[in-house]
């Protein structure tokens, strides 16, 4: 196939439940996975006579994203009914933001670890927040009237992220999910569950295709339904490849069709038309005269400001900059979690090692808890233990031979560094026994000192062999440096 | 003088002093309804031996020594646009005819709280959508002083009941002037409160924007002692203000000095009855031997008032009532009528080859939406959802809703520059008096133009009472309107109890029976 004639133009939208204890309107849990219907109120139920309530928490969650995304806050925000019939929304209006949300105009920076892509800045057009509707379940199949509907998602804080439609590549937007995925994570306003459903994406892709007068744009096309950064990435290239074909058989632009809503089908690995309830939804949006709105005061976003932890994108500048890691490595271990890496800054600051620290966290402990599904809060041996073992082979006293045996030891013993020495047998050799056991080897094999006065350096090695046979604790290291002093201090 | 013609505040009293129990007066309030409201009509639902265990339950408490509230013992009816636990609320609509709420409104929490015995739910107009309670799908209310009359509305019933002496003090909505009009047109005080000095939560909204609660009675005071009982902001309502409540009772026979009152020339136009404006004139003249400077002033956009009303109160309704949709509570139309429906509609299309029509056809959810909400709600419900669907609508929105919006705020800072001169404004409630019943049953715009002199109260935010001051001719109430800042009920009362101090209009009882 011929590289492709177009280029790919993709927006995201992202829904994120906020980590908020209770809902956005009441006071009702938003704990996952309870009955249905059992965390219910008259007011998310849409009970007559019920009224909302902001749940400042929730709004201060969402301040704090808006910040981190380097959006404008607007000194007034307000509220809106955005209205439509379903029965999973009880109100027949869902409380939203419509034109003035409380935050837009922000980026966040997109990178390709590989360089796949040069690093850039994805346009954030604006965050708000609304609230969650329920859940409806459907036999459609059966053509009965068998629909259920489970209200305890219902007024659930949601932040939609809306993007500039920046994004060039599936792997950009799967990129941009990601870092977005990571901040958010960072920022500990969500927990970015997709398989419950909360963080959930729908994209809009267009493509530009260049003709000899300029560009051709054809008709935007939002997918849903896709349920990992994966299938994201899979439906977008699938889609992209979609309207090429169907541009070329049919020559649409942007505007001769109105906008098509896609489902992407993961079995299938195809995207299907949906039927467009909408056709020119008009949501006949309006202020909610049940709320006030809200304002925010300069105070307001400086302690924001002042309190935003650090993220990402700075994190990984520092480790890159501060313990000198690859932009590659700094990218992992940043990807870890914010846990991982203080984990990895104290073994490196404790042992002033952060070569060797960066070598144990990204292979070994990254490894163990890869392979056990664990967290590092859960890995048995702490950063303090880690750089214990770290120290002992930068200053020599352990051989980095035996050190796998050692960390093996403390992790399944949740052992220290000196129980798992003396478990293991593994001591110091004193320098004195050190050369006393190098002369006799070096008597003992006249040739190799021969060998090694004719300049042949690596004949030492029959030595360091012979050496550690004896005693397992010595480093080979050492023996060959105390070999070749003493071949060097005989008389030739 | 029998227990039911006594006022509140004397009630209370009397039962704060043992001269009599709340059972006692629960009871004879409970046979005057049971004697007179057959006529009348006034009540949807009375729970009598609810009633009187709650005027038991406050007599017990009153003998163990405790305190029972501001209210203590007397029974209060309440307007069924309320929302009362366990209790039909049917907002007099076919929708909510078997619907009883999960919970009380802040406001019968009070009422309950400061020792109010509920004696039933009255009637209005459909989710108080109308101005002579015609509305109701429930039943039809008589003006007790005229019984081919309406009592008015939408609180009708609320207003009807207090002047039939079938309850003493009465809590109704006012949205356009839902309860100055009906307390006008019976003959009693009504007062609505500046918005967000009372709780809307558990009142069923109408116009979120708009609507307050409030007190009807016979008397001034009565009104004083109902709204220091409901009042105060209440955290489940945003829009309740965080402001501390005076003691309306204690002060409100305290007369006011030197006050300025201002008639809109707006308020005296063509369509003001002459009777009315004579009673009206007759009623400054009082307040002028009180030593009141009285002067003209001009409210000049309201003649835009109903303009502007009659766009924002049906545009919040249409979404406000947008969930009544028969899927999760209230009424629903019969499913299998419905399923049987849409099988006889695809086969008559099938046969006649119209497949395209047949695509069309609603879904069993639509349809059932459709039906749910056609047969639930009555015309003059349907008619402002239309309405207010209309005027959010986009490509109409600009030119209604945002330019209401407009004029909303012309008519507030109209109220605003008056009262840098003038401590209230006073004038008519109603352009008239109780009209027959059925007079405008086809003519929904006469009855919009009830609205005209009240509804600049509620676009504005403010505080208005209404106080019964003369009868026509014929013998029907005639209502005195004063206006005040908002949050400023303490002296709207007391300019209001000035005047009653001076005249007897609010003793004066119809008969019944
Ligand atoms: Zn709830």
């Amino acid at each position: 196939m011929n590289p492709p004639t177009y280029e790919i133009i993709i927006g995201l939208e992202v829904h994120v439940q906020l980590a908020t204890r209770t809902k956005l309107f009441c006071r009702c849990s938003t704990q996952f996975g309870a009955s249905p219907n059992t965390q219910t109120c008259p007011v998310c139920t849409g009970s007559p006579g019920a009224l909302p309530v902001m749940n400042r928490h929730a709004f201060q969650l969402s301040l704090q994203t808006a910040v981190a995304l380097n959006c404008e806050i607007p000194r007034f925000t307000k509220w809106d009914r955005k209205q439509y019939y379903y029965p999973d929304l009880p109100k027949g209006y869902q409380i939203s933001q419509f034109d003035l949300p409380m935050s837009e105009h922000g980026w966040l920076e997109i990178s390709d670890p590989d360089g796949a892509f040069p690093t850039k800045r994805v346009g954030i057009t604006r965050a708000h927040l609304e609230e969650d509707a329920g859940k409806s379940m459907h036999d459609e199949a059966a053509g009965k009237a068998d629909s259920r509907i489970d209200l305890n998602r219902t007024g659930t804080p949601l932040l939609e992220i809306v993007s500039e439609p920046d994004m060039r590549s599936p792997l950009e937007a799967k990129a941009y999910l990601t870092e977005l995925r990571l901040l958010l994570t960072y920022l500990q306003v969500s927990d970015c569950n997709m398989q419950e459903g909360s963080l959930r994406v729908d994209a809009n892709i267009n493509l530009g295709i260049p003709t000899d007068d300029g560009e051709i744009r054809t008709p935007i096309v939002e997918v849903k339904n896709m349920n990992s950064f994966r299938a994201v990435e899979r439906a977008l290239a699938y889609e992209a490849e979609r309207q090429y074909q169907v541009w070329q058989e049919t020559g649409h632009r942007i505007g001769d069709v109105p906008k098509q809503t896609r489902g992407w089908d993961d079995q299938a690995q195809v995207t299907k038309g949906q039927r467009s309830k909408e056709e020119s939804s008009d949501y006949r949006y309006f202020p909610d005269p049940d709320l006030i709105p809200v304002t925010v005061s300069e105070e307001q976003i400086d302690e924001v400001v002042k309190k935003q932890p650090e993220l990402p994108a700075a994190l990984r500048e520092r480790l890159q900059a501060n313990y000198k890691l690859s932009h590659y490595d700094a990218d992992v271990m940043v990807n870890q979690g914010r846990a991982l890496v203080d984990y990895f800054i104290e073994v490196a600051d404790r042992s002033q090692d952060a070569k060797r620290a960066t070598n144990w966290v990204q292979q070994d402990v990254m490894r163990t808890l890869n392979e056990n599904g664990i967290g590092i809060d859960e890995f048995p041996i702490n950063a303090e233990r880690l750089a214990e073992l770290v120290l002992a082979i930068k200053n020599g006293e352990l051989d980095s031979s035996r050190s796998r045996d050692v960390f093996q030891f403390m992790m399944d013993e949740k052992s220290d560094l000196q129980a798992a020495l003396k478990a293991l047998g593994i001591e110091k050799v004193d320098d004195s026994v050190l050369v006393n056991l190098c002369r006799t080897l070096l008597e003992a094999n006249p040739k190799v000192v021969a060998d090694v006065q004719a300049g042949k350096q690596q004949a030492i090695g029959a030595l360091i062999g012979q050496a550690k046979k004896q005693n397992p604790n010595v480093n080979p290291g050492q023996v060959r440096e105390i070999c070749l002093q003493l071949i060097q201090e005989m008389p030739s | 003088m029998s227990i039911t013609q006594l006022s509140a505040l004397e009630l209370r009293d009397h039962i704060a002093d043992g001269k009599l129990t709340s059972e006692a007066a629960t009871q004879a309030y409970l046979d005057r309804i049971e004697a007179c409201d057959r006529e009348i009509k006034s009540y949807i639902e009375v729970d009598a031996d609810d009633a009187l265990q709650q005027a038991r339950e406050v007599d017990q408490r009153l003998a163990a020594g405790d305190s029972v509230g501001c209210l203590g013992g007397v029974p209060i009816a309440i307007k069924d646009l309320l929302c009362t636990r366990g209790q039909v609320t049917t907002c007099a609509s076919r929708m909510l005819q078997e619907y009883r709420p999960p919970y009380n409104a802040t406001v019968v929490e009070k009422v309950k709280a400061a020792g109010g015995v509920l004696l039933g739910k009255t009637n209005m107009d459909e989710f108080a959508m109308g101005g002579s309670t015609e509305n109701s799908s429930i039943q039809l209310t008589r003006n007790p002083w005229d019984l081919s009359r309406v009592p008015g509305g939408s609180s009708g019933g609320a207003a009807a009941c207090v002047a039939g002496g079938m309850a003493p003090l009465s809590i109704g909505t006012d949205t356009g002037g839902s309860i100055r009009q009906p307390a006008a047109f019976c003959g009693v005080v009504g007062l609505k409160p500046t918005y967000g000095r009372v709780s809307r939560y558990g009142l069923v909204a109408f116009a979120s924007s708009l609507d307050q609660i409030g007190p009807l009675a016979w008397s001034v005071p009565d009104a004083a002692l109902l709204l220091e009982a409901i009042a105060g902001h209440d955290p489940q309502d945003s829009t309740s203000a965080p402001k501390p409540v005076p003691q309306y009772s204690e002060t409100v026979d305290q007369p006011l000095k030197g006050i300025r009152l201002g008639y809109p020339r707006e308020h005296f136009e063509a369509g003001l009855n002459p009777e009315v404006a004579e009673k009206v004139q007759a009623a400054m003249d009082v307040y002028r031997s009180l030593g009141a400077s009285i002067t003209e002033i001009s409210l000049p956009h309201s003649k835009y008032a109903i303009a502007a009303y009659y766009i924002i109160a049906p545009s919040e309704a249409s979404s406000n009532l947008a969930r009544y949709d028969g899927a999760h509570y209230g009424y629903r139309t019969d499913e299998q009528q419905l399923l049987r429906e849409l099988k006889e509609e695809r086969k008559t299309l099938e046969a006649a080859g119209k497949y395209d029509a047949v695509d069309d056809l609603d879904s069993p959810l639509i349809r059932m939406y459709r039906k749910s909400r056609a047969e639930g709600f009555g015309s003059e419900v349907k008619r402002r959802i239309m309405i207010g669907t209309y005027a959010l609508s986009s490509g109409y929105y600009d030119a209604y809703y945002l330019k209401a919006l407009k004029v909303r705020r012309l008519i507030r800072s109209d109220f605003d520059r008056v009262f840098e001169n003038v401590d209230f404004v006073i004038g008519p409630v109603t352009p008239d008096v109780a009209f027959p019943i059925g007079a405008m049953t086809d003519d929904p715009l006469s009855l919009y133009l009830q609205d005209l002199y009240t509804a600049g109260a509620n676009l504005a935010g403010i505080t208005s009472i209404s106080v019964p001051c003369g009868a026509t001719a014929s013998g029907l109430p005639v209502g005195l309107q004063l206006q005040a800042p908002a949050f400023e009920e303490e002296r709207l009362l007391r300019a209001a109890n000035m005047f009653q101090a001076e005249t007897d209009w609010h003793t004066r009882r119809p008969t019944l029976g």
